[in-house]
């Protein structure tokens, strides 16, 4: 099978980069290659399954109790396979000009090293077709990218990421544990055994809500997300916010064909955690100064929008209506596939700034498009998409979810409401998302150059330019052909719902005459801007262009920091919702006739981090500081209490 | 055949009062050589000579137990320049004491562990018991490092006596991973001491403490 040579590839290129690391440029070389060559050939299996709708299944037995070398590729797989094939290799290619700085400086071997076995890693997540494979495949996965966040790991907040993150994630492996453990049912271990008992599916589904949402990043188990992702290298960021995280929302999904029914109460609990990710990710996201964090944050609400899909599908399917199942899934599965490419492309947009600026602070920035256009043009078309805004991408997944929150059912009220709820919450995340994108691209790119001064920065190589061209491009194609895209969501959805395929191909025939709508009112748009910007060029033919201050309200010596601050356009918005961001502000008001000094700062913390995790910690160092005194240093006493507690089970057996 | 094993179980659980006995290093480990080597004897009589393998195991073992390792903690010796431990935490007498005690609890161990099947020799189980407990005894009581490693041998020693119980019925494999993980253990525990000593100009025990990870702020 063709993906196993690419897992094979990516190891091997990854072990010769650790050996050649001290020699930069060459170690890039090879791992950007490597990785780049496995991910192609990767995606020819992968499509090949989408399209045909085929199941591959194939393995060999394996030492390990209750472990087998079984992988399987069928709809579900392939189509996770193809964002994260397709993320990684772009980021290969995006790392390979982004570490150039850092060739001949220090050993790079290690960064291509784990990045090559993240990519294998999270590719056998998705095709272990056993427990035992699939949770080795997890923790690889995790350890790989806690070494990746760990690169500068020389700065204390840096180091602090990485615990955060190595913590969160082996306590949402100890959860799948048990789950797993409770779907054998002390049977086998392989994925087609692995059956879930009716009276367990409610605990075995919060068990898999809690493992898989925390490292999909729902919201009370977000908290390592906004740490981890900005401290990482940009490329690893890409890939670990577009990618990484899905593979919590895969095993969630994987998890959901193992029952045979699912309870209401579960599509219930998907949509009220959908609500509060979405909504509180992007007011956090607002509040935020660093670009990177502000990224990271908005994932907590893409995971949230997909959250919701999840659930609408799961209310399809326990109360029997198919239209919405469909609708809810293709919804949640197309949004995995466009987040990874508008975040894999706002993130490489975000490490382009971070590498010809030097910063990642936002109020620091101005008038970035003079110097960097094709980076400006490609992050605003990633701002556009992320925003689900017509005629990108993001907009036909969301259109999707709208279609099948609609489909609840008239006559029972509460179903209705719920529906209207998700609606309305859908619209208040679009809105914010404008709103904090405006203010993202618009503080960064637009206006002028506020604390670093534009004579230094310059466009990104072209290596960096092609990871963010390609992803663009895409955006730009799903929105268009949308009508299309059904057919690579088909298998999957079949495997999701259950339903044969005839009687979902009814449900959908109902949404293709909006999408048919939706791409023809996009072409229009496109036409429009090509119109509008052929007439400009028009226009200003053979007249002289020059470029001036705008109008300043007769003000004749207007100054940089005169302009908009990404704190003030954000503050109308974050004071409305001052009671659920608890932002902390310092001021120091101007006073008197003639006033000197003004100053005013504010910092957004995570009120989840602030208010529930911090305390529980503590708690726990509490504790465990009484209990360090039997940690003493001493070994004698150490080997002592083994042979006391030995002794005592001893007698206590035999007594 | 059963006579001599059990006399054999006798002079190892002599050998383990001895080492409790002693306070010169240099005995201790030649006492434990000797303890090794027997044990080495041991494959031979407790299981039959129609196949290869206890030839192969006493060979290893007795090339390991008795002449390898003792080796190699006599280089170790000479290198940290201790002849005797002078202070360990409970004193030598006091050790044979217990060591008796622990004679009497390892016979009481045997009545209430009966086996499925019946050992190759009366007193196989109670030494490896005795032995068992005498190594994890000089692990906690003694304060030079090379002494916990004598320990860590003896200890290991009554182990594999209790794994040749059952070598008739299987565990060759076992048996052998034992021995190399010793080997490793050892190797390590002498390149450790060596660096230790070095690094604090002792090998006690009891003073390495800065070595845990937390300090007293």
């Amino acid at each position: 099978m063709a993906i196993l040579i690419s897992i094979a590839i990516l190891l091997i290129s990854g072990v010769v980069c650790l050996g050649v690391g001290r020699k930069g440029a060459l170690a890039g070389w090879i791992g950007a290659t490597g990785t780049v060559v496995a991910c192609a050939l990767g995606l020819i299996p992968a499509l090949t399954i989408l399209l045909t709708g085929m199941r591959v299944r194939t393995g060999w037995d394996w030492t390990v109790p209750g472990g087998s070398l079984r992988i399987h590729l069928d709809g579900l797989s392939a189509f996770f396979l193809v964002p994260i094939l397709l993320i990684s290799g772009l980021g290969a290619i995006y790392g390979r000009g982004y570490l150039h700085a850092h060739e001949g400086r220090r050993n790079l071997g290690p960064v291509w090293f784990f990045y090559a076995l993240l990519t294998a890693a999270m590719t056998l997540v998705v095709i272990a077709d056993n427990a035992i494979l699939f949770l080795m495949a997890w923790e690889i996965m995790s350890l790989a990218s806690f070494a990746l966040v760990m690169f500068d790991g020389d700065d204390p907040s840096v180091r602090h990421a990485g615990w955060t993150y190595l913590i969160a994630m082996h306590l949402g492996t100890a959860f799948l544990l048990v789950m797993f453990l409770l779907l054998a049912g002390g049977g086998s271990l392989d994925f087609d055994q692995l059956h879930c008992q009716p009276r367990q599916t409610f605990l075995i589904f919060l068990l898999a809500v809690i493992g898989f949402g925390t490292k999909a990043g729902f919201m009370p188990l977000h908290v390592w997300l906004p740490e981890a992702h900005p401290a990482a290298p940009s490329h690893v960021s890409a890939v670990m916010s577009g990618v990484m995280i899905k593979t919590g929302i895969y095993g969630l999904m994987r998890t959901l064909t193992f029952f045979d029914s699912v309870p209401d109460l579960a599509g219930w609990i998907l949509l009220g955690i959908g609500m509060s990710s979405g909504i509180l990710g992007v007011l956090f996201a607002l509040a935020q100064h660093d670009l990177k964090r502000l990224l990271a944050y908005h994932s907590v609400e893409n995971i949230g929008i997909i959250a919701l899909g999840m659930g609408l599908g799961l209310l399809g399917m326990s109360r029997s209506i198919p239209a919405l199942a469909v609708f809810g899934f293709a919804g949640a599965l197309l949004h995995v596939l466009n987040h990874a490419l508008f975040k894999g492309l706002l993130f490489f947009g975000a490490g382009a700034i971070l590498h010809s600026t030097g910063t990642r602070q936002i109020d620091q920035l101005g008038g970035l498009i003079r110097k960097m256009p094709f980076t400006a043009a490609t992050f605003l078309i990633g701002s556009i998409a992320i925003c689900g805004l017509i005629p990108l991408n993001g907009f036909i997944s969301e259109f999707l979810i709208y279609l099948g929150a609609l489909q609840m059912p008239m006559p029972g009220l509460s179903a209705f409401a719920v529906g209207f709820v998700v609606i309305g919450s859908l619209a208040l995340i679009g809105g914010l998302a404008v709103a904090c994108f405006t203010k993202a691209f618009g503080i960064v790119f637009l206006g002028e150059p506020r604390h670093i001064p534009l004579d230094g920065v310059h466009e990104v190589g072209p290596s960096m330019l092609t990871a963010m061209g390609i992803p663009a491009a895409l955006c730009i194609l799903i929105g268009i052909a949308s009508p299309l895209i059904f057919l690579l969501l088909q298998p999957a959805i079949g495997i999701l719902t259950g339903l044969p395929a005839e009687k979902f191909e009814v449900s959908w025939s109902q949404a293709v005459s909006s999408l048919v709508a939706i791409s023809v009112i996009g072409l229009i748009l496109w036409l429009g801007i090509f119109l509008l910007a052929v007439l400009r060029r028009a226009i200003l033919k053979r007249r002289p262009v020059e470029s001036s201050v705008t109008w300043d309200c007769g003000y004749a010596a207007p100054a940089a920091r005169m302009q908009y601050t990404a704190t003030s356009f954000a503050g109308p918005l974050t004071n409305l919702f001052g009671l659920l961001m608890q932002s902390r502000s310092h001021r120091q008001l101007p006073s008197g006739l003639f006033p000197r000094q003004a100053s005013v700062e504010t910092h957004t913390p995570d009120v989840f981090q602030r208010f529930f995790y911090t305390p529980i910690f503590n708690a726990l160092v509490w504790i465990s500081r009484a209990v360090r005194r039997l940690q003493h240093g001493r070994v004698h006493l150490y080997i002592l209490y083994i042979v006391l507690t030995l002794l005592a089970l001893i007698l206590w057996s035999l007594a | 055949m059963r006579e001599w094993i059990d006399l054999l179980m006798v002079l190892v659980a002599v050998t383990n009062l001895a080492i409790l006995g002693v306070s010169r290093l240099r005995t201790c480990i030649r006492l434990s050589a000797i303890q090794g080597a027997m044990l080495g004897c041991l494959p031979l009589m407790v299981a039959p000579l129609e196949s290869w393998t206890p030839l192969l195991l006493a060979l290893v073992t007795i090339a390991l137990k008795g002449w390898v390792l003792p080796a190699l903690l006599e280089r170790s010796l000479v290198e940290a320049n201790v002849q005797r431990e002078v202070q360990p935490f409970v004193g030598y007498n006091a050790s044979i004491l217990i060591g008796v005690i622990a004679i009497a609890a390892s016979f009481w161990f045997n009545t209430r562990l009966p086996l499925p099947f019946d050992p190759p020799g009366t007193l196989m189980i109670p030494t490896a018991f005795f032995g068992v407990l005498v190594g994890l005894f000089i692990l906690v009581s003694r304060k030079i490092a090379l002494n916990q490693v004598i320990g860590y041998l003896v200890l290991e020693n009554g182990i594999y006596t209790f794994g040749l119980v059952l070598m008739p019925h299987q565990t060759l494999m076992v048996e052998l991973g034992i021995l190399l993980d010793l080997f490793v253990g050892v190797f390590v525990m002498g390149i450790a001491i060596f660096q230790i000593n070095r690094e604090f100009d002792h090998i006690d025990a009891d003073r390495m403490t800065g070595l845990r990870d937390w300090s007293d702020e």
